[in-house]
Parts: structure tokens; C-alpha cells; sequence
């Protein structure tokens, strides 16, 4: 054990602000000169390998799905779809083939990013540490640029949807008639952009904050027994407490993932729905 | 928490993907879905349908079944009738036959007793002429006597 920690405690001055520091600092590559040409390369590769897994899955029991008797796959995945399926159906009440797509990819995509945080927090990053990468955090939606790429897609897509049911002009009006009548024009212009703004920003950063805390906490409980020796009596005192808040953070973690996995696709789905809706 | 060009790539991989999920993956499964889901109010609907003709059937079975037993007792009931009526007429005929060959031997019985009676009167006759020819050999002509012979002997025979 000592060995496995003196690898991040070697990065900073003290043993735990520098193990948390480390496990909180991205795989950065620069692509350019100024502070937004930088890619967090760890993310990038995480989201694309869950992209690989969803896609993997989904598009293949697609390809081979049968009206038959399913296999087990496809019984899970189509009870995924008809329970996105029937929560679309449920909200929005036109014909739209973009929204219930959308939402399950949501669901699993953003699932599988937050099920990165049940892999153990040192696994992942001292392998890659092990083959000379020096920063690797493995959550991908605790990482702001994500969440929040996400959460504009569906900004876009809420506004394309309105235009799309509204057509342009009555879209655009929509901005100063609603909801306070033509009278209250610059009121409620002011609201709606206030809403339109709110809600990607609370949308990302909702999911974001969870993952971020919920990686964190991972974090300390590992802290916990950080650099002690294995004779010392602090790590036996602690060892049993680490391991057994791990355990009940863990069990708990299960049902925040799929809590925000769910959060985030309902509220697009509601989103979208009330997009095309007539005020 | 800096935003840097890392937005732009995970909200184009995320669109990519909705896309591809929504061109190569959700349709397809919604079909398969719809399609069972068609199949088996199908089903259902067929196996009600199904017990609506197995219940008709076997009404109709019932009906059927009534129909012929009562043509079957029909049947029975013509048949007994005639029976009993060829039974009348064999008995009738067998009656009549019998008073007829009863009659023919009492008619045979009375011609008979009539011939014998007539023979009877014949030799009786004779005899009488007999006896009266020793007695009066000579007087009593066969011949001349006959209208009062054939008298006597129809008078026996009576």
C-alpha cells in the first residue's frame, strides 16, 4: 500500500491535498495557444469508449432484432425502450422521431459515463500511471465540459424543435407575447431569455455537481488510510471504517448514477415537449 | 473547472451518437416491439375467436345430435308400426288360409259322406230288389220298375 500512494504523494507538498489535487486534475493535451484550445484528453477517450459500448449494443440488438421470441439482450434493451418509449409518449403529445432517440441515448450514455465512477478511483488512474500517464480521471460527466456539450446539443435541439412545430415567425414572436401578452413585450422577452439560459446551465451542471461530489467522496474515503504503514494503528483503526463507508458511498452511488442518468433525459424530454408546445 | 475545446468534441460525439442511434437503432426496435405487440393481440384475438367457433361447433354438435335421435325414434317407431302390421296381416292370412282348407275338408268330408250315403242307397236298393226279385222273381221287371226304384234309392239317400 505504500507503495501504490507514494506515487501521488511525491506530486504535491502534503500526503492528502496532493493525492486529492492529483486525482482531480485532467489528461490535458494543447491544441493551441490560450486557455480554450486544450482538450481533457481522459474525458474524450472515456466517453468515446461508453459511446463504443451504448452504440455496440443498441445498434447490434437492432440489427438482429426479431418480432419473435427476443433473446435476453434484447429483452433488456427493449425494456429500456419501452420504458423511454412509454415516458415519451407520456410528456409529449405530437409525432416526433427525434425526441425518444434522444432521450435513451441520454439515459445510457450518460449512465455508463456515471457507472466509471463504481470502477475503483485508484484502478483506472495508477494503471495508466503504471504506463506512464500521469493524469487520468475516469468519470466523464464530472467533467464540466461534458455535461455542459451535452446540455447545449439539447439547447440547440430545444430551440430547433420550437421552430420546427412553431415555424420561424411564430417562434420568434413567441419571445415577446409570452406569457404576458403583447402588452408586456420587453418582460417577457427578458424571461424567456433568462429561462432559455437556465436551463442547459442547470441542466449540465446538476449532473456535473453529483458526479464531481460523488468522485470526490471516492476520493476521501480513500484518503482515509493515505500513506499510513501497515504496522501504524491509525490504519487499523481505519482501515474497517474506510472499508465499510466505501461500501454504503458505493451502494449509494448506484442509485445517484441512475437517478441523474434519468434526470437528465427527463428534463430534455420535457424540454423538447414543451419546445413544441403552443403557449 | 476551465471550459475548453473538450465541450465541443463531447457535444458533437454526444449528437453523432443520438443521430446514429436514431437512423440505425431505435426504429428497428420499435418495430420489432410493435410488431410482437401486433402479433400477439393477434393471437389473443384468434385463440377468442377460436373458442367463439369451438362453442358454435359444439352447439350445433348438440343440435345434431337431438335431430338425429329423433329422426332415430322416428325410425323405430315406423318400424315397430309396420312390424306389428305385417305380424296383423301374416296373422289374418294365416287365419283365413286355415278357414279355407277347413272348409275344403268339410266340403270334401260332406262329398264324401254324401257319396257314401248314395252308395249306401244304391246297395240297399239293390238289395231290396234283390230280396223283392226272390220274392217276386217274376213279377217285378228291373226295367219297367225303374221310375219307382230310382224314387226309393233318392228317398235313402236323403
Amino acid at each position: 500500500m505504500d507503495k501504490l500512494y507514494s506515487m501521488w504523494v511525491s506530486e504535491g507538498g502534503s500526503d492528502m491535498t496532493g493525492y486529492i489535487k492529483h486525482h482531480l486534475h485532467h489528461l490535458e493535451v494543447k491544441v493551441g495557444d490560450g486557455a480554450f484550445w486544450t482538450i481533457h484528453l481522459d474525458s474524450v477517450i472515456f466517453k468515446f469508449a461508453m459511446i463504443a459500448i451504448f452504440l455496440g449494443l443498441f445498434v447490434k440488438v437492432a440489427r438482429g432484432a426479431t418480432s419473435g421470441v427476443p433473446g435476453k439482450l434484447q429483452c433488456a434493451i427493449e425494456m429500456i425502450v419501452e420504458f423511454v418509449d412509454g415516458l415519451v409518449k407520456e410528456t409529449f403529445h405530437g409525432h416526433s422521431k427525434l425526441i425518444a432517440p434522444l432521450a435513451i441515448t441520454i439515459f445510457g450514455m450518460v449512465f455508463l459515463m456515471n457507472f466509471m465512477d463504481m470502477v475503483p478511483v485508484d484502478l483506472l488512474p495508477a494503471a495508466a500511471h503504471a504506463g506512464g500517464v500521469e493524469y487520468l480521471r475516469v468519470v466523464p460527466t464530472a467533467d464540466l465540459n461534458t455535461t455542459l456539450g451535452m446540455a447545449l446539443c439539447v439547447f440547440l435541439l430545444i430551440q430547433y424543435m420550437g421552430i420546427q412545430h412553431k415555424g420561424v415567425g411564430g417562434f420568434f414572436s413567441e419571445f415577446f407575447t409570452a406569457p404576458f401578452g403583447p402588452k408586456g413585450a420587453p418582460a417577457n422577452l427578458l424571461l424567456r431569455l433568462i429561462e432559455e439560459a437556465v436551463r442547459p446551465v442547470s441542466l449540465s451542471l446538476r449532473l456535473f455537481g453529483n458526479m464531481y461530489a460523488g468522485e470526490l467522496i471516492f476520493v476521501l474515503i480513500a484518503v482515509m488510510t493515505l500513506g499510513a504503514s501497515l504496522s501504524s494503528f491509525s490504519f487499523w483503526a481505519l482501515a474497517p471504517v474506510q472499508l465499510l463507508s466505501g461500501f454504503v458511498w458505493t451502494v449509494f452511488h448506484i442509485l445517484v448514477i441512475t437517478l441523474q442518468a434519468f434526470i437528465f433525459m427527463m428534463l430534455t424530454i420535457v424540454y423538447l415537449s414543451m419546445a413544441a408546445e403552443h403557449h | 473547472m476551465n471550459i475548453n475545446l473538450t465541450l465541443v468534441i463531447q457535444g458533437l460525439a454526444f449528437f453523432a451518437t443520438a443521430w446514429l442511434v436514431m437512423k440505425f437503432g431505435w426504429p428497428y426496435i420499435i418495430r420489432a416491439i410493435e410488431e410482437r405487440q401486433k402479433k400477439i393481440a393477434d393471437g389473443l384475438a384468434a385463440a377468442e375467436e377460436g373458442k367463439k367457433a369451438l362453442a358454435s361447433a359444439s352447439e350445433k354438435q348438440d343440435q345434431v345430435i337431438r335431430e338425429a335421435r329423433g329422426e332415430a325414434a322416428g325410425i323405430r317407431d315406423r318400424a315397430e308400426k309396420e312390424y306389428a302390421s305385417i305380424l296383423d296381416k301374416a296373422k289374418a292370412d294365416a287365419i283365413a288360409e286355415g278357414n279355407r282348407q277347413k272348409a275344403i275338408a268339410i266340403a270334401e268330408i260332406e262329398t264324401a259322406a254324401h257319396r257314401a250315403r248314395e252308395e249306401l242307397a244304391h246297395k240297399v236298393a239293390e238289395l231290396a230288389v234283390k230280396g223283392a226279385e226272390r220274392l217276386i222273381r217274376k213279377e217285378i221287371d228291373a226295367k219297367a220298375h225303374k221310375q219307382l226304384l230310382d224314387d226309393l234309392i233318392s228317398e235313402i239317400a236323403r
